[in-house]
């Protein structure tokens, strides 16, 4: 048996190896700034999925206000530069860092609340957020900030005449993200989250502590989270409060994870291949008519695919393994 | 300036939107309470009832008033089809199945979104000359505005009905009954899909005679749920999932905070009222005011 589990460790991570390259090999072919810019934006939130899915979906602390981290991670790493002069990776990592703390803050007494009460909690807090950075004139209120472009290097992470340079940051993001996900789901936090997932009441009498691996999980979660919203920021060069930690965010991250397979390792991946360029076609293709037809399609599919397939698309693939064997 | 006839004035428009918040919430109670469900669609029910008291009135110039019955008879049709073709399969999920619901009426909210925005443009509109349109009456030098009113009124007589209904009638009991154990019903020949369906048909009903009085005052667009839904979730949460009457009570306290907070913050602030009192009540009480669960 263990050998066997093993072994399947072993062949995901050559897997997603093979994946990363075969992704890294794309853009020699495709040259088209659209498609490009459709990938970067699959990527970030394949990445962000992930992230999310660490507390949402192994830990099972629905989330719908993760907005709150890509926006603080948006706005750390814009305004250190924009104020202060500091480089995009370092305030990468602040507003990683103070993510990570700002959600273990909110988890204290967050985690004591169960089902429906934590989920709107999450959102109410994140709306609280926004609306604090809407009137907060320092940080550019509703108006936002313009992210001075100083010439394109990869000191400052800027790049105005070519999107490659953010298409393999996003790339490497979610590889990042994936072998988190990957090596957390055989450690010792991984197990603890699926108990604490599966029957909290269990898990503490069995000597899991859920009240930190909660916390733990929201700490990873966040700091994953936050790092794409800085990413985001240099990658649009201009952020404002609806613009990153907007509600819709919190549900973008959500719905690949959702579709594709939540709690699972490559639920999120596979969601965000499938809906992120779907959501931009529909967007360019027939959305341009202002008349809302991209929202019926997309709203649509999330509720076919969640009635069809409850356990996520990656269940297609694991029927199929099974049946070949 | 703070003195105590505007504390009063705006206490007094605090409590009238505050019944109004606990009308359009309290769909969302009864279907929770009946069946742990949350709609997230519940805004978008309120948006095409206002949609529909604006079209009655465009067309056929019949009033608010008058229109708010039919608009809560179409839309208890509407709630019970949206139970038969969507939840009643939501709820049948074996894998994830709080997330099927929430992901599967969320779906729904956006498609209804869509809907509105190609049938009836993005535009702003709005119900110009209606009956109480626009008035007011001064009771003691306090200026109430009509639409709010009516509004509170009609929220206080389907309290009233409602708990008459759930508590006196055999149907009622059905309900009570199915919500308390779906399974051991069925023994007794209630029909678990029939009462469901009845019960996404009165929340809905509920939610289309807030929206035909909400029309009245407010805008109507694509949009116009999506605010009004997190006040409704806020306002049900607060007063305990599992409690019909504990979103009366939550509605009331969301008004009064939400024109408390209007006074001393900024106007585009007032919602952080609510959204603090909420995470207040659950952090000391996590079930919230009158929660079963």
């Amino acid at each position: 048996m263990d050998t066997q589990f093993a072994q399947r460790r072993r062949r995901e991570l050559i897997t997603a190896a093979c994946l990363a390259v075969l992704a890294a090999l794309v853009p020699l072919f495709v040259k088209d700034v659209y498609v490009q810019n459709m990938m970067v934006l699959t990527l970030m939130y394949a990445a962000l999925s992930q992230s999310w899915n660490i507390l949402s979906g192994y830990c099972g602390q629905i989330s719908l206000g993760h907005a709150l981290y890509f926006g603080l991670g948006a706005y750390t790493t814009a305004l250190l530069f924009m104020k202060f002069g500091v480089l995009p990776w370092f305030g990468m990592l602040a507003g990683g860092v103070i993510s990570a703390l700002i959600a273990m803050a909110l988890g204290y007494p967050c985690f004591r609340l169960r089902g429906h009460y934590f989920v709107i909690a999450t959102i109410v807090i994140a709306e609280i957020g926004l609306l604090l950075f809407h009137n907060w004139d320092w940080a550019g209120a509703a108006l936002g900030i313009d992210i001075p472009v100083r010439g394109d290097s990869w000191l400052k992470f800027q790049f105005t005449r070519s999107k490659l340079p953010y298409f393999y940051f996003a790339l490497v993001l979610a590889c990042i993200a994936w072998f988190v996900t990957w090596w957390l789901e055989d450690s010792k936090w991984g197990y603890w989250w699926r108990a604490v997932k599966d029957n909290p009441e269990a898990a503490e009498s069995l000597g899991v502590v859920v009240f930190n691996s909660k916390m733990g999980a929201a700490a990873v979660s966040a700091f994953l989270v936050a790092v794409g919203g800085s990413f985001y920021a240099q990658f649009v060069s201009y952020i404002d409060p609806e613009s990153v930690m907007g509600f819709q965010f919190s549900l973008l991250m959500a719905l690949p994870a959702v579709l594709g397979g939540i709690g699972t390792l490559w639920g999120p991946i596979l969601g965000a291949v499938i809906l992120i360029p779907l959501t931009e076609l529909t967007r360019s293709y027939i959305g341009g008519s202002g008349r809302g037809v991209d929202l019926i399609v997309y709203g649509s599919l999330i509720v076919l695919i969640s009635l069809a397939r409850p356990q996520g698309l990656v269940s297609l693939f694991s029927r199929r393994k099974r049946a070949a064997k | 300036m703070l003195t105590a006839e505007t504390i009063i004035q705006s206490l007094a428009s605090g409590l009238l939107m505050g019944l109004l918040y606990g009308l359009i919430a309290v769909g969302l109670a009864l279907i929770f309470g009946l069946m742990d469900v949350v709609n997230f669609a519940h805004g978008e029910f309120l948006m095409i009832s206002m949609y529909a008291t604006f079209f009655l009135f465009a067309f056929f110039a019949i009033d608010p008033l008058l229109s708010a019955p039919l608009v809560a008879a179409a839309l208890f049709v509407f709630g019970a089809v949206v139970y038969l073709l969507i939840v009643r399969f939501a709820v049948r999920a074996k894998a994830n199945a709080g997330m099927v619901q929430i992901f599967s009426t969320f779906g729904l909210a956006i498609v209804m979104r869509g809907l509105a925005q190609f049938f009836f443009t993005p535009d702003y509109r709005s119900v110009t000359n209606s009956w109480l349109g626009g008035k007011t009456v001064s009771v003691g030098g306090i200026f109430l505005p009509e639409p709010q009113l009516v509004g509170a009124l009609v929220s206080i007589a389907a309290f009233v009905a409602l708990y008459f209904f759930i508590n006196r009638t055999d149907f009622g009991r059905a309900l009570e009954a199915t919500r308390e154990d779906a399974g051991a019903v069925a023994l007794v020949g209630i029909d678990k899909n029939r009462v469901f369906a009845v019960g996404w048909g009165l929340g809905a009903a509920l939610v289309g005679l807030s929206g035909a009085i909400m029309a009245i005052f407010f805008y109507v667009y694509p949009d116009v749920g999506a605010s009004f839904a997190l006040i409704a979730y806020v306002t049900v949460a607060l007063g305990g999932f599992g409690s019909v009457f504990g979103a009366f009570a939550g509605g009331i306290i969301v008004g009064l905070v939400e024109a408390v907070t209007a006074l001393v913050l900024p106007p585009s602030l007032k919602s952080v009222g609510i959204y603090a009192v909420y995470l207040l009540v659950v952090f000391i009480r996590p079930r919230g005011l009158f929660g079963s669960m």
